[in-house]
């Protein structure tokens, strides 16, 4: 019989109908327990007693309104920095990663300084590093020394890069050792075998973590502040030592999330394409 | 006259303690095949793997028309375009189509025009009849459809020898068919082939000579019908006889 022409027997239009019906009252069930707990959650804090008091410190429209401009300026700086900074982070990490997996005695103290880095900057704390490459190094004073932003943007890079490469290198051993063997059989060298089938493999398959550390990353570029330029949560700090009400905070906070989105959403996208594209049947 | 295509002398190989393969020797004369059998852990794949120096020989020397390839100082990977393998799991690039898993290597490897070595793999591809799976990936496909793709991968460098790794031990029974059809049709093209197999009537058929391994040496060697119908080793007649009452192999 083709797949045109068949009538589906009583006993799979009933099983067919059964699973409509159940379908529907799981949508209605959701709905109404969505409906409570949200209304119960609003009660509560609405109902609560300092109630007027927090929505009047953390939810002023026309503080927000007022601080918006800074903020926004600030935030195109975390942009901006994001961007050169994940970039930079990302070819940092790769490179160790791929590093720390060459074999042979020649590529010792290279592989020894790969370890090193990641040791070293997965374990020093951010703040740390701002600190010394924005306020230490200009110390130096040599010839030609970048903006501190530029600085404070290294610092990020030095950062992330450790916790990339690791991402990067569990994803190079999680290729199993037949991929190597196909690939090394064919003639392919070390290097073509690493470029055309390992890493695209790899790179692929800790996308979505390494994605997660770029979302991170995103929080974390406002730590130049420390040295002085102003980002989105900085200028919040400053429009509410102005006001004394925390709205902007909330504001920065908002703003944040609603950019985070986007990358989270092209993380999910990623992630899901691939599995689709190799999925069987 | 020419060496041996592939001419092992005294092979040994030791993986943490155990003695793989021991004092082995094994000459492969051009348009030959030869099939390996014997147990699993007998050595079967190991020797294949020592040819194709994915594995690295702790005793003895092999040579791939006369030259010694197990010299340190010979670059395994120019030894490893003039020879083909084909493993069990088939081991395609996942993350590549059908028809860039078989150009990879002319391009990167070769050198060769993309546009030429695509048509070559398109070519070979129609005629194991998969011209139709050429922008597939790997996954969407049946496992006797993905060894035929392995097959093809492998005979696209035009190799000198080809290794076959029990290339039909993952397939379900209805799939083992087109790809021993395959193999058969290389054997009419005077391919020199080099097959560890499970499948002994299939050894008797395309096997210009059949070797019998245990505990990493060859115990007995002939023409398939002295290895397989009158073994004189007592080893390879216990063995045919499991095989037989295992239902692979019919008496006679």
């Amino acid at each position: 019989m083709s797949l045109l022409d068949h009538h589906p027997s009583p006993i799979a239009r009933e099983r067919a109908a059964y699973r409509k019906r159940q379908t529907v009252r799981s949508v209605l069930v959701a709905a109404a327990s969505t409906g409570i707990l949200g209304t119960l959650l609003v009660v509560a804090v609405t109902g609560s007693p300092g109630w007027e008091r927090v929505r009047q410190s953390f939810l002023d429209p026309r503080i927000g309104r007022e601080a918006l401009p800074e903020i926004l300026s600030g935030l195109w700086l975390n942009v901006r920095l994001l961007v050169f900074c994940a970039l930079g982070a990302l070819a940092l990490g790769l490179v160790v990663a791929v590093l720390r997996t060459l074999r042979g005695p020649v590529f010792f103290p290279v592989r020894a300084l790969a370890a090193g880095y990641t040791y070293t900057f997965r374990g020093l704390p951010l703040i740390i590093v701002i600190y010394v490459l924005t306020l230490g190094v200009p110390g130096l004073r040599l010839q030609g020394m970048p903006p501190v932003l530029v600085l404070g943007g290294i610092a990020l890079v030095l950062t992330y890069g450790g916790y990339l490469a690791e991402v990067f290198r569990a994803g190079i051993e999680s290729i199993h050792p037949s991929q190597l063997a196909a690939a090394r059989s064919l003639g392919l060298t070390y290097r073509q075998t690493m470029r055309h089938v390992v890493l695209p493999q790899a790179v692929r398959r800790v996308a979505p973590p390494l994605l997660n550390d770029v979302v991170a990353l995103q929080k974390d570029v406002g730590l130049v502040s420390l040295a002085g330029p102003i980002d989105a949560v900085r200028a919040a700090q400053i429009a509410t030592a102005e006001s004394f009400n925390y709205t902007p905070y909330i504001l920065a906070g908002v703003l944040f999330v609603l950019l985070a989105v986007p990358l989270i959403a092209v993380t999910d996208w990623v992630t899901l394409r691939a599995a689709r594209r190799q999925a069987a049947r | 006259m020419s060496p041996p295509v592939l001419s092992c002398r005294g092979i040994r190989k030791v993986f943490g303690g155990q003695v793989v393969l021991d004092d082995l020797d094994l000459d492969v004369a051009e348009h030959e095949v030869v099939a390996l059998i014997g147990a699993s852990g007998s050595g079967k794949s190991t020797l294949l793997r020592c040819a194709n120096l994915l594995e690295e020989i702790d005793d003895g020397t092999i040579a791939l028309d006369g030259e010694h390839i197990t010299d340190p100082r010979t670059d395994p990977d120019l030894v490893r375009r003039r020879i083909g393998i084909v493993f069990q799991a088939y081991n395609l690039f996942p993350h590549l189509r059908v028809l860039d898993n078989i150009a990879l290597a002319p391009v990167r490897v070769h050198r060769r025009d993309r546009a030429e070595a695509e048509a070559q793999a398109r070519e070979l591809l129609a005629r194991v009849g998969l011209a139709e799976k050429a922008g597939d990936y790997p996954d969407r496909l049946s496992g006797g459809q993905q060894q035929r793709v392995a097959i093809v991968r492998a005979l696209v460098n035009s190799p000198r020898l080809l290794l076959l790794d029990e290339v039909t031990s993952a397939l379900d029974p209805e799939l083992v068919g087109e790809v021993l059809t395959m193999i058969r049709d290389l054997k009419a093209d005077g391919m020199t082939m080099v097959l560890a197999t499970h499948e002994m009537s299939f050894a008797r058929e395309v096997a210009d000579r059949v070797c019998f391994l245990d505990g990493g040496r060859i115990i007995e060697e002939g023409p398939p019908e002295q290895v397989l119908g009158e073994p004189t080793q007592p080893r390879t007649r216990q063995f045919l006889r499991r095989i037989i009452e295992a239902g692979r192999l019919q008496v006679g």
